[in-house]
């Protein structure tokens, strides 16, 4: 039997607190190394099971299975995603002046960056338990649109997701307390938009490609 | 069902029927005008349930995410009722899911509330009487039933909740788990319900859920629990 493939937690590509004061080290430390750790483990322990459960042409606990699979698997994926689209206050690309390509197609869809970003808040805060924000890209259409999923269902497909926002409690309860607006807010001086405008310019395969953590050691 | 709902006690009767009393003058003076959904007091202090939940923890979800869903659910209902006076069939439909979750998240927090009691108050313990013989009826012993109640609200993926509620055609009692506030209803009434929102716990004990699913036994109301299994 092959080996068991494992999925690892991707090292930040910022230190914890360099979100700071948008989003707390604290949060941010409990969120990669607590949350989406939990994701992974939990993922492989299912992809091992499912494994066993192949070897012995199980088909029922194969698709028992299932819902455990994708509730981890979208965790890490998301967590992945999300990690990646932002980036400490202090640098050039946290403006949407480092997304030109990108700020065209908001324009030409929303009216201009801010209206996008409006929009973009009320569907973060219509959200009901759980979810994720989302600018996804319609890859037949190439439309941009604002969407949400629910717990850690990834983005459907036919989208290309360029930037998710983690509405979960977890991000943000400890500094924001009930007062997700002020989160809601806040994030927008934390997003990577040159991250958001290669995923924009990018395929599908190229914007979960270079995912860190998504490729397992196999 | 909705009988034992109301039944819990004076604050959960008067929040979850706030519209009784103007009821009958809305029919006199046919304006259709509804009483509002009202915040309940909670039934002991914030600190009370210390250790088991913190001071903070219980002034947040009351005073402001329970407060929220009943502001949401007022809003709601006021749309609907000017879409009911429209006649408009499509934006009636269109308000439910949000009846749906303000309104049980009113339902669910004033249920919640009324489960819990300090342990000077009689909260933890184990439950008695005709409560006791349907919960080992249906799980061998009390715990056994805490064990797959924790399993329940370990599973959870996402925001929501778990109840052990009765089956209203059998009369068994059983654990189950519901998403977001989608409240219990319908074939089932609601006994015992443990809010599994990170909102719920995180403050105290953020990642660690686990041991907020083991401390909120010290603090469950069995009496009220039994008072509406009758």
């Amino acid at each position: 039997m092959a080996a068991q493939a494992k999925y690892t937690l991707p090292d930040l590509p910022y230190k914890h607190d360099a979100l700071e004061p948008h989003i707390s080290a604290q949060i941010m430390t409990l969120h990669h190394t607590k949350h989406h750790q939990t994701y992974i483990n939990n993922l492989n322990a299912a992809l091992t099971s499912l494994t066993t459960a192949v070897s012995k042409n199980d088909i029922v606990s194969q698709l028992h299975l299932q819902e455990a699979i994708k509730f981890n698997a979208g965790g890490h994926v998301n967590h992945s995603i999300f990690w990646e689209n932002l980036i400490p206050f202090s640098s050039p690309n946290a403006q949407p002046s480092a997304a030109p390509k990108l700020c065209v197609a908001l324009i030409a869809r929303f009216g201009s960056v801010e209206k996008f970003q409006e929009k973009f808040n009320a569907v973060l805060l219509g959200l009901k338990g759980s979810g994720w924000g989302w600018l996804v890209q319609d890859i037949e259409s190439g439309n941009l649109e604002i969407t949400t999923s629910k717990d850690q269902d990834i983005v459907p497909v036919g989208k290309k997701p360029l930037l998710g926002i983690d509405m979960w409690e977890h991000a943000y309860y400890l500094q924001y307390l009930n007062d997700k607006g002020s989160y809601a807010k806040g994030i927008w001086k934390v997003v990577n938009w040159k991250k958001v405008e290669e995923r924009f310019e990018s395929t599908l395969e190229g914007v979960f490609g270079t995912l860190a953590g998504l490729r397992n050691n196999l | 069902m909705s009988a034992t709902l109301f039944r819990t006690s004076t604050a959960a009767r008067s929040a979850l029927r706030a519209g009784a009393s103007s009821r009958a003058a809305a029919i006199a003076s046919t304006s259709f005008v509804r009483g509002k959904a009202t915040l309940p007091d909670l039934p002991y202090d914030y600190g009370a349930l210390e250790p088991s939940i913190s001071g903070k923890i219980m002034e947040l979800h009351h005073k402001n995410h329970h407060q929220t869903y009943v502001n949401g659910f007022n809003a709601a209902t006021e749309q609907n009722q000017a879409a009911e006076a429209k006649q408009d069939i499509a934006a009636q439909v269109a308000l439910q899911p949000l009846i749906n979750f303000h309104g049980g998240g009113h339902i669910n927090h004033t249920l919640f509330w009324e489960n819990l009691a300090p342990s000077k108050n009689g909260g933890g313990g184990e439950p008695t009487g005709q409560l006791k013989n349907v919960i080992e009826s249906s799980y061998g012993d009390f715990s056994s039933f805490k064990t797959k109640f924790n399993g329940a609200l370990a599973g959870i993926q996402g925001s929501g909740w778990a109840w052990l509620v009765k089956d209203n055609e059998t009369g068994q009692v059983q654990i189950r788990t519901y998403a977001n506030q989608d409240p219990v209803v319908g074939k089932y009434t609601p006994l015992l319900g443990v809010d599994a929102w990170e909102h719920a716990y995180y403050l105290q004990y953020q990642n660690r859920k686990a041991e907020y699913f083991s401390a909120i036994w010290d603090v469950i109301n069995w009496k009220a629990v039994e008072g509406r299994l009758k």
